[in-house]
Order: C-alpha cells, then sequence, then structure tokens
C-alpha cells in the first residue's frame, strides 16, 4: 500500500446518498408512473375480480333458464338483461369471462413462450435455423379444422380419463390454441434476433466471455420484448374468438357453458332486435385487450433503460 | 444473396414434398366422411357404394402417390397444354374434387378474381392505412393521436369479424340501403357503371378485412419504431443536422422494418386461404368459402391442393423475407 | 345489369307487339339464394337437397308430388296405377305412358330410351349412384315404344313409385351422358355441371359451390311458360343472411330453408318486403336413446353393441320418465314458431300414415319422478338420483346448430328437475352425421347415452324409414358402424310386422300396418322420443308470384309458374 495522494474534491465519489435500489424496483417505479398502464391493470384487475368473485354473491346461476323471463332488457333483478331462453346475462358474462380470461392468458403465454423460445433459438443458432424454420412452414400450412379436429380425436378422451372432463377439455383447449398460433411470434422474433445479434453490443459481451444463456437472457431477449408483448396482446384478442369458433364447431366446452366468444357469436343473431346483447361480450373481450395492450406499453417502457428513469 | 436465395429454392422442394404427405396423412386421420353432407334418407349401403366410386376403396399410400401423379405432372401439362394449345396431358386424369366431380384447379382459377378483388385488396388496403399510422404514433408516443389510434385499433381487433361483418351489413344494407348485402360473383367490369357496382359490392367486405390487418401491422410498427427512436444513432443522425423527415423516415423506419416485413411476408399466404368468415358474411365465395366448405364436405382431393398451394406460398414469403432482411440490415448474413 | 335492363327493355317491346301478357320471358329477371350452395347439378351423383333442388329447374322426372303430396303427371300423360293398368295387378311392373311432342332444351325430342338410359346409368355398379334406393328392386326398364317404357321389379312392389318419380329421380339425356356410364361417371364435367332438360331452365353458367346462371330453356313444352327469362341461383352465406337478403333488403326474391329463431323471422318480415312460408312434411326432431352400453370403459368393439346393454335405459320406466318431463310446446315456442308442431310421432304424415298417439303432450314432471321412484332410483347428494351406487348421469349429444342447443339447454333442466344429471356435448355436423367408423363422435357410432337430430323419409310412403329399425340394421364393429338402426332397436314382433307390411299393397292396410310399428317404437317403447315435427320455413319477395311451397318434392317443383306480381 502506497500513500493515497490527497484526494482532489470535485473527483471523489460522496457515496450514495440514497440506499441502493433493485433493478425491479426501478422498473415497478417506471412502470407505476405510466398511466395508461395503471389504468390498464386496475381495469383488468376489476374485471378479474368481478367474474371470479362476482358470482359468490349474485344469485342467478349462468345456466338457470327461466323461460318466463326470457327476451328482457336490463330492469333491477337483470341489469344486463336476459337471453332467448331467459339465462341472466350479467350472470353468464361473469361464468364466461372465467373461461375466456383463463383461456385467453394461458394460450396466449403458451403460444409466445413457445413462439418466443423457437423464435430465440431459430435466431441465435445458426445450425437449429434450417430445422426450426421449416417446422415453423409446417405448422403455417396445416389446415387448422382438420388439425384441431384430430386432436381432439386423438386427446379428448385420454385427458378427460387424467384430468376429468372439465379441466381436460380446458387442457385441450389452450393447448390446441397454443400449438396452433405460436409461428407468427416465432418469425417475428427469429427476425429481429438475426438482425440483433449481428450488433456491436453483442460482439462486446461475447468478447467478454458471456456464455451463450446468458447472452440471450441479458442482451437479446429484453431487446425483443416490444414485438413480443405485442404479439401478446393480439394473442389474447385472438385466443378469446379462436375458443368462440372451437365450440362453435363442437370442438370446445359443453354447449351449456358460456364463454364471452361464444356469448357474442350467439348474440349476433340478434343484433337488430336485442343489440345490448352483442354490447357486453364485446365490451368485455375489448375492455381486456385494450388493458393488457396498455400494461403491454407500460411494461415495455419500464423495461428499457433508456427511457427509465426519464 | 443470390446463391443463397438459390440454395433456399433448392431445399424448398423436400420441405414441400414431407409437407404435402404430413398434410395427406393428417387429412386421412381427422375424422370426417365425404359423405356427411348426403341425407340420411340414402341408406348406408348406398353411400358405401358411393364412397367407393370416390376411389376410397384404395390404400392410403396408392391415394397419395396418385395425388402426387395428377398434381405434379398432369396438372402442369394441363397448363403446358393451355398455354401453347398441345394435347399433353390428354386422356389423363387430373386432381377431381369429390364435391363437384370436376377438376380442383379449374374451381381455383374460377375463385381467384374474388379473392384478388376483395381479400388482396384488402390487404394493400390495411398495409397502406397502416404503416403511416404506426410510424406517427411512434414518433408522437402518447399524443392524442396515438391514443385514439390504439383504441380504435385494439377495439377492432377484439371484434372478430363475425360481429363487424353484419354490423355493417345491417347499418349500410338494410338501414340504409346504401350497399348490397351479397356479393355478385357473376359482374364483369366492363364500363364505369359496372366498376362503381364492383366497387360498392367491395366496400364493406375489404373494410372488414382491412380493419383486422391494420390493427395488426400499425401495432408492429410502432413498438418497433419505438424500439429505435431511443438509439444512440438517432441522436447522432440529428445532431449531424440531419432532417427530421430523414431522420425518422429513412434511418429508424428501414431499422424498423425487420418485424414488419415477418408479419407482412406470413399474411401474404393467408390472403389465398381466403377470409372464411367474411367471405360467408358477404357470400363473397372466394377461395376461403371453398376451403371451408370443402373441409365440411371433407372434400380431401380439394383441401390438400389448396392447402399444399398455400404452403408453398409460405415457404416462398418466408424465403422472400429472410432475403428482404438482408436488404434492409446489411449485417445480416446468412453465408 | 345492362343484361337485365336489355332484357327488360326487349320483353316490354315484346309486350307491346303482342296481346298475350303471359308469354315466356316476360318478367325478366329472378334472384333466388340457397345458403348452402349446390356443389354439382346431377342428383344422381351426390344426393343432397340442394343439388336436387337446383338439378329441379332443369331436369325433371315423369312424375312429381305436389305441395299436398299428391302424385301429379310431369312427363308423363297420367300417374300409373292398378286401376288403370299401368301398374300389374301382381304388383310387378309399372308401365309410363310418354306425353307426346316434348323435346329437350337442345331440340332433340324426349324419349322412351331416355328413360330406359337413366335407370341404367343409376344401376351401374360403379357409378356409386345417390339415388340407387329410389331403383330398389328394378330388374330392367323396357321400352315398348318411343313413348312407353315398362319397369320390371324382382318381386311384387306395392309402393313402384321409387323410379321417375319425384325430385330425386328425374330423367337425363341419353345422348348427353351417354359417355358417362360407370367409372366414368366421376369425369363427365360438362355434362354433371350442365344437364340437358326438359324443365323451364336450362343452365347457362354454373359455378359450383357459388352461383348458377340459368335462362329459359326456347323449347319447354308450355309455350307460355316460364314467364322469368333469366334467374341468378346464388349459393353460400348463412340463413340468417339469406333471409335478411330477402324479407329487409329486397335484393333477393327466394330464400330457402330458413332456420332461425322464429322471433328473428318475426322479425324480418316486420321490415315488409317480403313473406315467410311454411310448410310441413316428414321431418320429425327426436332424442333417440341408446339400449345399449356406451361407457368408454368398455373395450373398443363392444362399446354401444347388443353385448353390453345400456345400464339404466334398457329400463322403459327411466326412458318414459326422460319423455315425460319434456315440454314440447314450449319447445316449439322457443325453436321453431310456425314452423314446428309438437309431436309424439316418428311418422307424422301423411295423414293416413299418421298415429293418433298425443299422450306425450303434457309435460308431468310429478309423474316422472314417481316412476323413478318406482323403478328404484332415489333421490342422492346433489338432487341426483342413485340406485345401487350407480348415479342417474346422461351424456346427451347433438350436432351444432343453435336451436338444438337451446333444446339442449332446456332440457337438461327438465331432467335436472327429475333429478338426472346431464353433460352436454355438441358435435360438429360434418363429423356428427358422417359414418367414419374411425371417428367417436358419428351418429351411428353412439357413444352417448342419448342424442338428437331430425330425420325424415322421402315421398309419401313410410316402408323403407320404418324398415330400418329391424335387429339386423343396428350399426356395429362387424358392419363398419353402418345401418340405421341407431338405438339398436330389437324385436321379433317389429321385424315380423315389417316383413309384413313389404307384402301388403292394400293402401289402408298399409297405414294400419305403419301407425302399429310407429306406436312400438314410440309410445310403447320410449326407443325413440320425438319432440317436434319441423316445417320447412322458405321466403318470398312480395312481387314473386306462384310460389307453392313443397316438401314432398323440391321447393322449385313449380318454377315454371313463377310469375312477377305488378
Amino acid at each position: 500500500m502506497i500513500d493515497a495522494p490527497k484526494p482532489i474534491a470535485a473527483l471523489t465519489d460522496t457515496g450514495p446518498t440514497a440506499p441502493p435500489r433493485s433493478q425491479w424496483r426501478d422498473v415497478w417505479d417506471q412502470f407505476r408512473s405510466h398511466r395508461g398502464a395503471l389504468i390498464g391493470s386496475i381495469v383488468l384487475l376489476t374485471i378479474i375480480a368481478g367474474v371470479f368473485l362476482g358470482p359468490l354473491v349474485w344469485p342467478y346461476d349462468a345456466t338457470f333458464i327461466d323461460i318466463r323471463a326470457r327476451n328482457q332488457g336490463p330492469s333491477w333483478t337483470h341489469p344486463f338483461g336476459t337471453d332467448q331462453l331467459g339465462r341472466d346475462t350479467l350472470a353468464r358474462m361473469m361464468a364466461g369471462g372465467q373461461t375466456s380470461i383463463a383461456v385467453g392468458l394461458t394460450a396466449m403465454l403458451l403460444a409466445v413462450v413457445l413462439g418466443s423460445l423457437v423464435g430465440v433459438l431459430a435466431g441465435f443458432f445458426r445450425r437449429l435455423d434450417g430445422v426450426l424454420m421449416r417446422l415453423t412452414d409446417l405448422f403455417l400450412s396445416l389446415p387448422l379444422l382438420p388439425l384441431l379436429l384430430v386432436m381432439v380425436l386423438l386427446f379428448r378422451e385420454a385427458l378427460n380419463g387424467v384430468f376429468g372432463p372439465e379441466r381436460g377439455i380446458f387442457i385441450l383447449i389452450v393447448v390446441a390454441i397454443g400449438v396452433t398460433s405460436w409461428m407468427p411470434t416465432a418469425r417475428i422474433v427469429r427476425g429481429d434476433v438475426l438482425a440483433l445479434k449481428e450488433r456491436e453490443f453483442i460482439l462486446a459481451a461475447r468478447s467478454i466471455g458471456t456464455s451463450n444463456f446468458n447472452l440471450i437472457t441479458r442482451h437479446i431477449l429484453p431487446n425483443v420484448m416490444s414485438p413480443i408483448m405485442v404479439s401478446a396482446t393480439l394473442g389474447i384478442a385472438n385466443a378469446i374468438i379462436t375458443e368462440s369458433a372451437l365450440s362453435f364447431l363442437g370442438l370446445g366446452f359443453p354447449p351449456d357453458f358460456p364463454t364471452w366468444g361464444r356469448l357474442l357469436n350467439d348474440a349476433v343473431q340478434y343484433l337488430q332486435d336485442y343489440p345490448e346483447r352483442v354490447f357486453w361480450p364485446g365490451l368485455g373481450i375489448s375492455l381486456t385487450v385494450l388493458s393488457i395492450n396498455y400494461m403491454g406499453d407500460g411494461l415495455r417502457d419500464a423495461l428499457d433503460p433508456r427511457i427509465r428513469g426519464r | 444473396m443470390l446463391t443463397y436465395t438459390i440454395r433456399r429454392l433448392v431445399l424448398a422442394i423436400p420441405t414441400l414434398l414431407f409437407i404435402s404427405l404430413v398434410i395427406f396423412l393428417l387429412l386421412e386421420l381427422a375424422p370426417g366422411d365425404p359423405m356427411a353432407q348426403v341425407p340420411l334418407t340414402v341408406p348406408p349401403e348406398v353411400k358405401e357404394k358411393m364412397r367407393l366410386a370416390l376411389g376410397l376403396g384404395e390404400p392410403t399410400h396408392i391415394r397419395f402417390v396418385k395425388w402426387m401423379w395428377q398434381f405434379f405432372v398432369v396438372e402442369p401439362m394441363m397448363l403446358i397444354d393451355h398455354v401453347f394449345g398441345t394435347a399433353l396431358a390428354e386422356g389423363q386424369q387430373r386432381v377431381l374434387s369429390w364435391q363437384f366431380r370436376s377438376p380442383v384447379m379449374d374451381v381455383i382459377v374460377q375463385r381467384m378474381p374474388q379473392t384478388l378483388w376483395v381479400v388482396a385488396m384488402s390487404y394493400v388496403v390495411g398495409i397502406l392505412i397502416a404503416l403511416p399510422i404506426g410510424i406517427y404514433s411512434a414518433y408522437r408516443q402518447y399524443s392524442v393521436f396515438d391514443q385514439t389510434g390504439t383504441f380504435i385499433t385494439m377495439v377492432g381487433y377484439s371484434v372478430p369479424p363475425f360481429f363487424s361483418g353484419v354490423l355493417v351489413i345491417v347499418i349500410f344494407s338494410v338501414q340504409l340501403g346504401w350497399l348490397p348485402s351479397i356479393y355478385d360473383t357473376t359482374l364483369k367490369v366492363v364500363d364505369w357503371q359496372t366498376f362503381k357496382l364492383q366497387l360498392m359490392q367491395m366496400v364493406m367486405p375489404v373494410m372488414v378485412l382491412a380493419l383486422q390487418t391494420t390493427a395488426q401491422i400499425s401495432r408492429f410498427m410502432r413498438a418497433s419504431m419505438l424500439d429505435n427512436l431511443n438509439q444512440d444513432y438517432v441522436r447522432t443522425a440529428r445532431a449531424k443536422g440531419l432532417s427530421e423527415w430523414s431522420v425518422v423516415m429513412v434511418h429508424v423506419l428501414r431499422n424498423s422494418m425487420i418485424p414488419v416485413i415477418t408479419v407482412i411476408a406470413l399474411g401474404v399466404p393467408s390472403i389465398f386461404g381466403g377470409a372464411i368468415i367474411t367471405e360467408q358474411i358477404f357470400k363473397v365465395n372466394g377461395l376461403g368459402q371453398l376451403l371451408i366448405t370443402a373441409i365440411e364436405a371433407n372434400d380431401l382431393p380439394m383441401v390438400q391442393t389448396v392447402t399444399f398451394m398455400i404452403a408453398v406460398l409460405i415457404v416462398l414469403f418466408n424465403i422472400v423475407a429472410d432475403v428482404l432482411y438482408g436488404v434492409f440490415d446489411p449485417r445480416i448474413r446468412y453465408d | 345489369m345492362t343484361l337485365k335492363s336489355l332484357l327488360l327493355g326487349a320483353t316490354a317491346l315484346a309486350g307491346l307487339a303482342t296481346v298475350a301478357q303471359a308469354e315466356r320471358g316476360a318478367d325478366g329477371h329472378v334472384n333466388l339464394i340457397y345458403w348452402q350452395a349446390p356443389s354439382i347439378m346431377n342428383p344422381y351423383l351426390s344426393g343432397g337437397t340442394k343439388e336436387v333442388e337446383a338439378a329441379s329447374l332443369v331436369i325433371e322426372p315423369l312424375g312429381r308430388y305436389n305441395e299436398k303430396g299428391e302424385m301429379v303427371p310431369y312427363l308423363a300423360t297420367e300417374i300409373p296405377t292398378v286401376e288403370n293398368g299401368g301398374v300389374a295387378e301382381d304388383l310387378t311392373s309399372i308401365t309410363w305412358k310418354i306425353k307426346p311432342g316434348i323435346t329437350w332444351s337442345d331440340r332433340t325430342p324426349f324419349t322412351a330410351n331416355d328413360v330406359k338410359f337413366t335407370a341404367e346409368y343409376c344401376m351401374h355398379p360403379e357409378v356409386g349412384c345417390a339415388q340407387l334406393a329410389k331403383y330398389e328392386g328394378v330388374t330392367s326398364v323396357e321400352v315398348i315404344d318411343d313413348l312407353t317404357a315398362k319397369v320390371n321389379f324382382a318381386q311384387p312392389t306395392p309402393n313402384p313409385y321409387g323410379p321417375f318419380m319425384g325430385g330425386q329421380a328425374p330423367v337425363i339425356q341419353a345422348a348427353q351422358f351417354a359417355e358417362c356410364l360407370g367409372a366414368r361417371a366421376q369425369e363427365c364435367t360438362d355434362a354433371n355441371f350442365g344437364p340437358i332438360g326438359t324443365g323451364p331452365f336450362k343452365v347457362d353458367e354454373f359455378r359450383p359451390n357459388d352461383v348458377i346462371s340459368l335462362s329459359a330453356n326456347p323449347n319447354y313444352r308450355d309455350p307460355d311458360k316460364p314467364r322469368f327469362a333469366t334467374m341468378t341461383f346464388k349459393g353460400g352465406g348463412d340463413a340468417t343472411a339469406a333471409g335478411r337478403a330477402v324479407l329487409e333488403t329486397g335484393e333477393f326474391d327466394y330464400a330457402w330453408n330458413l332456420q332461425l329463431a322464429p322471433d328473428v323471422i318475426a322479425n324480418m318480415e316486420a321490415a315488409g318486403k317480403g313473406v315467410a312460408m311454411s310448410a310441413f312434411g316428414t321431418l320429425v326432431e327426436r332424442i333417440e336413446m341408446n339400449l345399449t352400453d356406451p361407457s368408454p370403459s368398455l373395450p373398443e368393439g363392444e362399446r354401444s353393441t347388443a353385448k353390453h346393454p345400456h345400464p339404466f335405459l334398457s329400463d322403459i320406466r327411466v326412458r318414459k320418465a326422460l319423455s315425460m318431463a319434456i315440454d314440447r310446446d314450449l319447445l316449439v315456442e322457443v325453436g321453431y314458431g310456425k314452423a314446428g308442431l309438437p309431436t309424439c310421432n316418428l311418422v307424422p304424415a301423411p295423414e293416413a300414415f299418421a298415429s293418433d298417439n298425443t299422450e306425450c303432450l303434457t309435460q308431468d314432471i310429478e309423474g316422472a319422478k314417481a316412476l323413478l321412484e318406482e323403478a328404484g332410483w332415489t333421490v342422492g347428494a346433489g338432487g341426483i338420483r342413485e340406485k345401487d351406487g350407480k348415479k342417474l348421469s346422461i351424456l346427451y349429444q347433438t350436432s351444432t346448430n343453435a336451436v338444438r342447443q337451446d333444446f339442449q339447454a332446456l332440457i337438461k333442466q327438465w331432467w335436472q328437475e327429475i333429478g338426472v344429471e346431464t353433460e352436454l356435448r355438441n358435435i360438429s355436423a360434418s363429423v356428427f352425421f358422417g359414418s367414419d367408423p374411425g371417428s367417436p363422435d358419428t351418429f351411428p357410432k353412439f357413444y352417448a347415452d342419448v342424442q338428437m337430430y331430425a330425420n325424415l323419409f322421402d315421398g309419401t310412403d313410410p316402408q323403407s324409414y320404418l324398415a330400418g329399425y329391424t335387429c339386423e340394421k343396428a350399426p356395429r364393429p362387424e358392419t363398419q358402424w353402418q345401418g340405421e338402426n341407431i338405438n339398436r332397436f330389437c324385436d321379433p314382433a317389429y321385424d315380423a310386422l315389417v316383413k309384413e307390411l313389404g307384402r301388403t299393397g292394400e293402401l289402408e292396410k298399409r297405414a294400419e300396418i305403419a301407425k302399429r310399428l310407429n306406436d312400438m317404437l314410440t309410445k310403447d317403447s320410449y326407443t325413440i322420443v320425438p319432440l317436434v315435427h319441423r316445417g320447412r320455413v322458405s321466403a318470398r319477395s312480395n312481387t314473386l308470384g306462384g310460389v307453392a311451397l313443397n316438401t314432398w318434392d323440391t321447393e322449385l317443383w313449380n318454377a315454371a309458374d313463377w310469375y312477377r306480381i305488378k
């Protein structure tokens, strides 16, 4: 140890005044200050709370038929009105929301995770690129309907046997939607990764010996977050609508099981006579998608260190 | 780049042959019966005879080889005959549809005009609207324009065409009586008057379809622009004194195109898959309606042929996208 | 458009020149919409209703059924009967006399040779003729002279009106189809898309599954008909859109088979552009009980076969209770409106064959509960009845269709009231009504406890319909799951009675036997639980005249008589 020269006052670090903050704390602060994201989160949480807790206090059952009360407009007993069999629309919206949100979120997560994984691997490792992209081509080419019919044929009984009819069909639907909708995400992520991989900061990271795993998780993934976010928001809307198409084909939940997509589908026939019937499920889907979109926006901003802290 | 393209094109051939086999096996495995739409009054024995007449009695591999021969040999010969007036394919059996008992290719060609008019047009319209919206929304992030754009596109995307299509019909055909609700595929555009009729019957389906395209592409455009607008090179470009227009429209845009190209290229093949629901609602009867009715009627030769042609486009446009990556970002190297 | 106005102009001039207003082509253009599009113009190769209907504009049979179900001669001079000597005393042959002077639309004469050829075409083993059942038992068709054809049957046939009678068995031109016999039938695209016919219209352009352009047949036998010069036959879309195009926007003149909720149709009619018409045939929406055990725990190949009787539906009291719990009036009100009637019969029409079975029409929840108690089913946990530890739980399947799903929901609730738990399942129609032996979801396989669908019989004689419920017609693995006896109903007395029906020629006796057979399946055994006698609803615009909705033949049977109301 040699004696240090007297430090120049202007060049000394005066020790941090604030306690150290974790990165995630910063992210959270930034997210919180994003007005759209905050409102989006509140709306989404309200919807989720409404559809999951609502049925506990609401006296009507979603499948109970009161045939004398059919085709009613909004009233105090039925605030959202009733359908052509006299089932309470509010109760059906709540029950339908449970399924739609659950299916939408899980199927979207499955598709996005699968798509990002395939996309990152294909973009990053040249050797995997050919195989994975041909696989993507194959999946994009398969006709959706026969594919779903085959999946139902092969797996329905087996899944029902293991998980019981309701959970079995839920898994089947989520997997069916996920497996048939990951391809665009994969292609988009791969395209971005191909370009990112050639950037200087990756070269720099590689030159200091960063492992491939760290390279992907720390440097590549955060930079492809924004297309993934967009895929995710669009994916939710897609999954909710696809679910209704599936039940229409008889591949989905039992016919008396309401979902938002099915409510919307059923109500279209009555568009002219009872327009309020399309309004509620349409509103439910749109609000969910919009709020997730804003949350995605906020999250993207929060994760971007260039924006954060400005 | 050229060698890369050629290599990819050559590699595409075995890929496509494999895809055609997988599609064929998938269709074989799928539950379904070409006799499902025959009324129940037709006795089962008669249905069995009808199935045999369609060639369903033959084993799967024979039928696959037959389809391959008819599709890859006889149909191209037919095309040559048609163009040069030769008679190469005379007496050869073509791919016959089970529903129509007519060559599949003839029907596909017949469906092309309305598909291009409506579905392709809506795609072009959608892209043309989406790009400026995406760019401007990102440039003025969280402005009123951006917020409204986000709101409309997201609501537009979450409202499925089976609803929005019926809604515009009720408004513009039933209530106002301005536009026809049923698309006339026999209309031939020969003069100004028929052109106007064609425009009128196209407006609603094109609007409904373009909404979906616009929503999707503008979101990706916006996100990708946002990623690039904060990059260091943008600051450098501005510091250099470049005009704002050339900073955004040349530098940022070019670097933001990669995900957008991917999305656009992914969507092109689906034009030829048609727009099933929208076509059904407006009775456009394009390729989408052809495919869905063929699937419902279990018309396997038709489904196989149409899906395979879409597969060709998918593979082809993925190659196009990969080549374009290299054009937009020269750092991307495949060799 | 230009063509239309041109024609209108031309016809207006012609109208001035001649005195007679009722002239061929005088009423210009007519637009029809079928939400299911025809795929071919040859009913012998398709068998689908839409194809039969479209083809009936062009090719005609010798005789048709009119809107009351009576036989009327078309290309024949009269309907042959035993009384007029047309049908042999021993019921083994029928002789048709053709109207003199009829020509095809290409001006060649229509002869008995064409009739003989049609039978040969359909009966050829390699054609895969969809209407083969119409020619069942025919040994030969003889040409007696140019205008006389004799159809010989192998056995005495009490109902010899299968061949050449009704829209399903029209006569095709021998000259045009001569090259299309046997396996070649599949490749004759031009003939299949544009058959030459004797009917009021001829095909100008056929676009499969899309649109057909037709024009008046210049050589039609009645010089004043058809009144329309051209016709557009558009296909595709859905029933709602078709109804809207006729009733609300007035773009089309006629829409076929509007399967829509009654209040939707009523609201469309309120627009005042057209009317919805309904007529009743023999179509019955029913619930069928599975008399065999569909449990997935059984090995494949034994599931839903006679080896294992159903654990509880084999008890008639359970079946009866399920039927008693249903309020058929309400089902009609919700699902069909004026296009439906509550029924307890499998054969609801024609009148002579309809049994006076009305017992099921009143809902009796308490009676149903008592019946289940009597059968030993007591209420257990959650209000679900149990017996020997087995729950009264039912899987109820049907095809995807908005009205059927409403029916499922309603019936589930009634069954719940009597303590029966119901799991609902809907299956895409293209799978359900198919008979792919590899699929577990087809209706002949019946891997469910009860299922609902509608069925009918062609023409006015239910013999072959009722004969479908004999023991050997049960679908099972040995028959590749083919067969009409979906319920696996098996009663030797029933089989014997079916045989007797086949031997009986006298109409009154036949009706009596048919009623007994109907009762054995319905009120005596509750194997089949009929719900609704369904009518056909079609819509016409206010300006289209001459339409007579016919459920016994094709709806377009009298298109030659259609005219424009001015």
